[in-house]
């Protein structure tokens, strides 16, 4: 069980929450120009990291509002919890980098 | 290799059981093989056996990170049936149990193959219709089944709760006689064993590092006992197949998962079925010792942890006294996790890849157990052939791509 710490609602139990799997998928902006496989790897492909993976998780229990969150998929550690729309934070951005020169 | 017999275990009997042989080698790696597989589960292990008996390539090394099944195959339910609804599920899985029904003769090994009956329930019109939907179509494939009402189901375990009112009544269920369970560790040891005596190398505690693609082609592998070369290799590490696919530089629709599973303190026997439940999500079986042996779902987020939380269990748990009151006092003796990949369609994945002579068997999510053999032989013909046999043809991962999914989530029962 994890505790989620909701930006808007504070920390709270995992039950309350609901996965949205990986963040910061764009749909893209010309599907009718894109091949099936890039339109598969749209629609199916995904990151799937073993370390610090970016993720979007919705208060469905409390605020329904969706967030973004850094957890690490090895240790279960949640990095950081950040907004819909925003980046993650630097240290984040250092951490995936490294992980991925590793 | 020493045939095991009722004669060798007399023998050894006498002797004070300090003559039996290793039942596999533990060779150092040889620097090049025709073939290497990596990760040494069921199905591993099935490949290399697969492709050193029909096809007679016998240069093979399994390599394994850990020890021999200590991965899912030592953590399933070991539940096995064959009673999925698209014909080309069916036919994989049927292929899976009717090898499974000859396993312990061809390996020389008894993996307790139990085959004491299979029952998804169903618990709403909805579900009834879906069942007889699957079991119609089982039997238009030749595969064994029946739907079944409330009276038989008693006769069949005349402990589950039949109550109409409870909120999700049990009105039916399908019903595979053929279906059951075996021993998973016996299922590892005993393909370990046979493919050893077929000449292949079995290499624990050798964890693949690293790929080399020279070209496009597969070249070898790195590991952390050095560079073996091989002409091709097949990948089949369940749960951490993503993390062998960013090494060799393509994408997977892969999503690894927590899956849990649990047994209760040993009873005297008092289930002799496998009861499997996709709508209120729980699976039950009694093992030889007596343990119930219970399954759930998977947790939501993605995990390379191999724990899951424990509200699913509750989940789980209330489901499994709801059917069965009488096991509301019973104490979980243990509960474990492990990582299972789970793949868009709930079909697994068993293909060629864009790299050549790689060749990938995944995505099996929470259902690979049943599956062991046949996917072994599949994706033995598969790599021995560099095309697939046309029960796997389907299973490929161009299907993403292509748009011809195997779409088995509800299908399935959900419970695999």
């Amino acid at each position: 069980m994890f505790l989620i710490t909701c930006p808007f609602c504070g920390e709270r139990e995992e039950t309350e929450f609901s996965y949205g799997h990986e963040a910061h998928i764009a749909r893209p902006e010309n599907p009718e120009n894109l091949s099936d496989a890039e339109w598969a790897d749209y629609l199916f492909m995904r990151k799937n990291t073993k370390g610090v993976h970016l993720e979007r998780w919705v208060h469905t229990a409390g605020c329904r509002r969706w967030f973004n969150a850094a957890r690490n998929t090895h240790t279960n550690e949640i990095l950081a919890i950040y907004k819909m729309g925003e980046q993650p934070p630097q240290e984040i951005k250092a951490m995936i980098e490294k992980g991925k020169k590793s | 290799m020493t045939k095991y017999s009722i004669f060798s275990l007399l023998r050894n009997a006498i002797g004070y059981h300090r003559d039996w042989q290793q039942a596999w080698r533990s060779p150092d790696p040889k620097p090049e093989y025709d073939v290497v597989i990596v990760g040494g589960g069921g199905h591993g292990l099935a490949t290399a056996y697969y492709l050193a008996k029909e096809h007679g390539i016998t240069n093979v090394a399994v390599l394994e990170k850990g020890w021999l099944g200590g991965g899912n195959t030592g953590r399933n339910t070991t539940i096995i049936r064959s009673n999925y609804l698209w014909d080309e599920s069916a036919f994989l899985y049927e292929k899976s149990l009717k090898l499974y029904e000859g396993l312990s003769q061809d390996i020389n090994y008894n993996i307790m193959l139990s085959q004491r009956g299979v029952l998804n329930l169903a618990h709403s019109l909805s579900d009834v219709r879906a069942t007889q939907r699957r079991v119609y179509a089982n039997k238009l494939n030749g595969i064994d089944g029946e739907y079944i009402g409330p009276e038989e189901i008693r006769k069949l375990v005349p402990i589950i709760n039949l109550d109409p009112t409870i909120r999700y009544p049990v009105l039916g269920s399908s019903y595979q006689p053929r279906g059951g369970t075996a021993r998973h560790d016996a299922v590892a040891w005993g393909l370990a064993r046979a493919s050893d005596a077929r000449g292949v190398d079995i290499i624990q505690n050798c964890e693949v590092t690293g790929f080399d693609i020279t070209g496009g082609k597969i070249t070898g592998v790195q590991t952390n006992r050095g560079q073996i070369k091989a002409k091709k290799v097949g990948v089949v590490v369940a749960g951490h197949c993503t993390v062998m696919s960013d090494m060799a530089g393509f994408r997977m629709p892969i999503e690894s998962h927590p899956l849990q599973a649990m047994v209760s303190d040993p009873v005297k026997p008092i289930i002799d079925v496998v009861v499997m439940s996709g709508a209120v999500h729980c699976y039950v079986s009694q093992s030889d010792k007596g343990e119930l042996v219970l399954g759930a779902g998977i947790d939501a987020h993605n995990s390379y942890s191999q724990r899951g939380s424990l509200h699913i269990i509750e989940d789980q748990i209330a489901a499994v006294c709801e059917l069965f009151p009488l096991f509301s006092r019973m104490r979980l003796m243990r509960q474990w996790g492990g990582i299972v990949d789970t793949c868009p369609d709930a079909s697994p994945i068993i293909s060629k890849t864009p790299v050549d002579g790689l060749y990938f068997n995944c995505g099996w999510g929470t259902g690979g157990f049943k599956a062991t053999p046949g996917s072994g032989w599949v994706f033995a013909h598969t790599i021995a052939r560099d095309e697939p046999h046309e029960l796997n043809a389907a299973f490929s991962l161009d299907r993403f791509a292509n748009g011809y999914l195997i779409d088995e989530h509800g299908a399935a029962g959900v419970a695999h």
